[in-house]
């Protein structure tokens, strides 16, 4: 397959391998523990999990699997809202497929639709505004998640459907922000991140600069990288560079599809119909400023939320589950109390054994073989 | 009088379903006059079909006995429609336990308000394919439910074939050094129907692989009488099927990512999707786990025909108590391919 076959060419992994790995060992001499590198989007996460790529990586390079995965991190209530929404006979809610699986407190959007709930996976948020026309008699949700990535057709189609003079047509909005995110990260305590792969889809919206923050205030180095194996250890090479230089600076491994400035229209329809809000609530990290956006008052009548003054409720993580160690590289996935035995994919307790993007969900799934059997082994006797 | 009555409305109505007059003049016009046309005077309208024992009992000494239900939608996709894969899906069903097919029977459940065209369409394609295969549909039942109760056309189909006293396929048979062989491109079903889905307005050409696998079959047997394990990889596609052996045979099986048939059109439609081609559904593949020594011979004999020519080897038995499968990927790294837990799901970005 043209343009993803080169990507994925093992010859070019074969001598990349090596280029880390000298690099990588000069830099351990300087160290008395591993470099850790985060992968912020669960995008990369997942490709790093198929290809395997951390069986090419020294022991000293650790990579952290970051909270980028939308369908993760989405917190039992706001799901616990949905199926509220989607509940009302009037209503058919549309959704992502990813988000079917994502348990509430009680019941995911599948298990829903089972109760007899009017659900349907749609693959943009135009399918449901083509719903919308439709069904003139219901009112059409559209599930909005994801980052700075699916936010511009999310607003678009608020744009088309005021447009239109489409009135049954409105946004569960649950979108979430990078950069606070990032932020927020850099600075927990706990944190020893060295170096960040950032995303490259969110970046294709928002540009290089928004990144700039990370070299200039945190002296960490990032780039903002593809979603092929040999986009991930080529920026991984890079990052390298950087820190055998002592170098922290925003690089783009991405410049094919992403360019300085961003998007521009796409921000400009994003600005027009979200602002931030105040705090979001994360699984496994709790709330975070700035983290989420909300839909703007003038555009009220496509907010599900004031549209059917959905009350946000609150459900607390499982006390057990420990996702905000994992995310934040404190621990390992399999170090985690609940790893394999009561938190796996077909039960997830916590948000990253839920979609295959998450950090747990990855390493159950396609994990170190040996080390993986060890551990089930281990929790099956606990 | 009533020899005269035609079938007048041109959908299904619950009178169809009643026992009455309108149920034994769609049955005798759609149904019989389709099926009845090739199979000798078996079907005579009794409430079961006759079958001659001392017949069977020439073929082998096992009788294989299936059954399947099709709930497709849509009804029709490109390279296939529901009737067809009804027929395909259990004489294959039959036919990867080494038995020759031989009789089907067809239940109905219609939805009331089905136009007749599409139900005389797909009992059309039933009989077409039977009667390629040289299957005979000797017994049938028609129910109708109201609006809403089904979705156009559930069909169940059951099959019995007959097993060679020399065959012996099973599940929990792969040994340490066979080989895994698969018949062809892997993943052409399930992207076909994602595609006739019509959500994606994706402009490819992707046809189902529906298609009976008897005679394939029967050429492998015909140079390696003892396959060790055989399935169709239907619902939950190759890897599925493989995680299957595996457990049951209490071994790994180590496939090989770049030896796997898969068409670049189906590799597009994944990747744009978040999906795996290796757990598409697929309606005309087998995977078999064969002693190497005939790895050759088995190759060459579905090579000669147009369900397997694009058979390759791709993958071995491998001792070990893990029962897994370990997937060796074209980028030079392994890991573990296990079982969905539910459907695959589109991914979001």
């Amino acid at each position: 397959m043209q343009y993803v076959d080169e990507f994925r060419d093992p010859k070019m992994a074969e001598n990349l391998t090596q280029s880390i790995k000298s690099l990588a060992d000069k830099i351990a001499k300087t160290r008395d523990k591993p470099l850790q590198i985060m992968e912020f989007c669960g995008g990369h996460t997942h490709t790093i999990f198929k290809f395997g790529i951390e069986q090419l990586l020294p022991d000293s390079i650790e990579l952290v699997h970051g909270p980028g995965c939308p369908v993760c991190v989405l917190p039992r209530g706001r799901v616990d809202d949905c199926i509220k929404l989607a509940s009302n006979p009037k209503v058919i809610m549309t959704t992502f497929g990813d988000a079917m699986r994502v348990p509430g407190a009680e019941q995911s959007l599948i298990d829903a639709k089972a109760s007899g709930a009017d659900i349907r996976m749609v693959y943009s948020p135009m399918d449901a505004l083509s719903l919308a026309k439709q069904n003139p008699d219901r009112e059409i949700i559209f599930f909005a998640l994801g980052f700075e990535t699916t936010m511009p057709s999310t607003a678009l189609t608020v744009l088309m459907a005021e447009a239109q003079g489409v009135d049954n047509f409105s946004l569960f909005c649950n979108h979430i922000t990078t950069v606070p995110t990032i932020k927020a990260i850099l600075d927990a305590p706990d944190m020893q991140i060295d170096a960040y792969i950032a995303p490259g889809h969110v970046s294709m919206v928002v540009g290089e600069e928004p990144f700039q923050f990370v070299s200039n205030r945190y002296q960490r180095p990032l780039v903002i990288t593809g979603f092929e194996p040999i986009d991930i250890m080529q920026s991984l090479y890079m990052l390298l560079q950087q820190l055998d230089q002592g170098e922290a600076k925003v690089e783009n491994q991405y410049k094919r599809v992403v360019g300085k400035e961003g998007n521009l229209p796409g921000l400009q329809a994003m600005a027009k119909i979200y602002e931030l809000r105040d705090f979001f609530e994360w699984r496994g990290l709790g709330s975070i400023e700035n983290s989420g956006v909300q839909i703007k008052a003038e555009y009220a009548k496509y907010d599900a939320e004031q549209k059917f003054n959905i009350g946000r409720a609150h459900v607390a993580d499982p006390s057990a589950c420990q996702c905000g160690e994992v995310i934040k590289g404190a621990i390992k996935p399999w170090q985690c109390k609940l790893f394999g035995s009561q938190c796996n994919p077909s039960n997830p307790m916590g948000a990253l054994m839920v979609s295959s993007e998450g950090a747990c969900a990855a390493y159950y799934s396609y994990g170190d073989i040996d080390q993986l059997i060890a551990l089930r082994n281990v929790n099956e006797v606990a | 009088m009533g020899a005269d009555i035609k079938i007048k409305t041109a959908t299904i109505t619950m009178s169809h379903g009643a026992g009455g007059k309108a149920m034994h003049k769609l049955i005798d016009e759609i149904m019989l006059s389709a099926f009845n046309s090739y199979s000798n005077g078996l079907v005579e309208q009794e409430d079961q079909a006759r079958v001659d024992l001392a017949e069977l009992q020439l073929m082998g000494n096992k009788l294989a006995f299936t059954t399947d239900s099709y709930v497709v939608d849509p009804l029709f996709f490109p390279g296939g429609d529901i009737g067809k894969l009804a027929v395909t899906g259990t004489i294959n069903d039959l036919a990867v336990g080494g038995a020759k097919p031989l009789y089907l029977s067809c239940g109905f459940i219609l939805e009331e308000g089905l136009p007749i065209d599409t139900l005389k369409k797909v009992v059309d394609s039933m009989q077409e394919t039977a009667s390629k295969a040289g299957v005979k549909i000797v017994t049938g039942d028609t129910k109708v439910v109201p609006k809403g109760a089904c979705d156009k056309i559930f069909i169940n189909t059951s099959g019995i074939g007959v097993i060679s006293a020399k065959v012996n396929i099973q599940a929990n048979r792969a040994e340490s050094d066979d080989v895994v062989i698969v018949n062809g491109y892997v993943g052409d079903h399930g992207a076909a129907i994602v595609d006739a889905r019509g959500e994606l307005a994706l402009d490819i050409d992707i046809q189902t692989d529906c298609e009976a696998l008897h005679e394939l079959v029967a050429s492998m047997l015909s140079v390696c009488p003892d396959i060790h394990c055989m399935r169709d990889a239907t619902r939950g596609g190759l890897i599925t099927v493989l995680n299957e052996f595996a457990a049951a045979s209490g071994c790994n099986i180590e496939v090989e990512e770049s030896s796997i048939p898969v068409r670049d059109e189906v590799r597009g439609v994944c990747e744009i999707l978040g999906l795996d081609p290796l757990y598409l559904a697929n309606e005309g593949k087998l995977v078999a786990v064969i002693p190497n020594q005939y790895a050759q011979a088995v190759l060459e004999a579905m090579q000669t025909l147009p369900c397997g020519q694009h058979a390759s080897v791709i993958g071995k038995v491998v001792a070990s108590e893990r029962s897994q499968v370990i997937l060796n990927t074209r980028f030079g790294t392994r890991r573990i391919a296990d079982v969905l837990v539910g459907d695959q799901l589109p991914r979001i970005c």
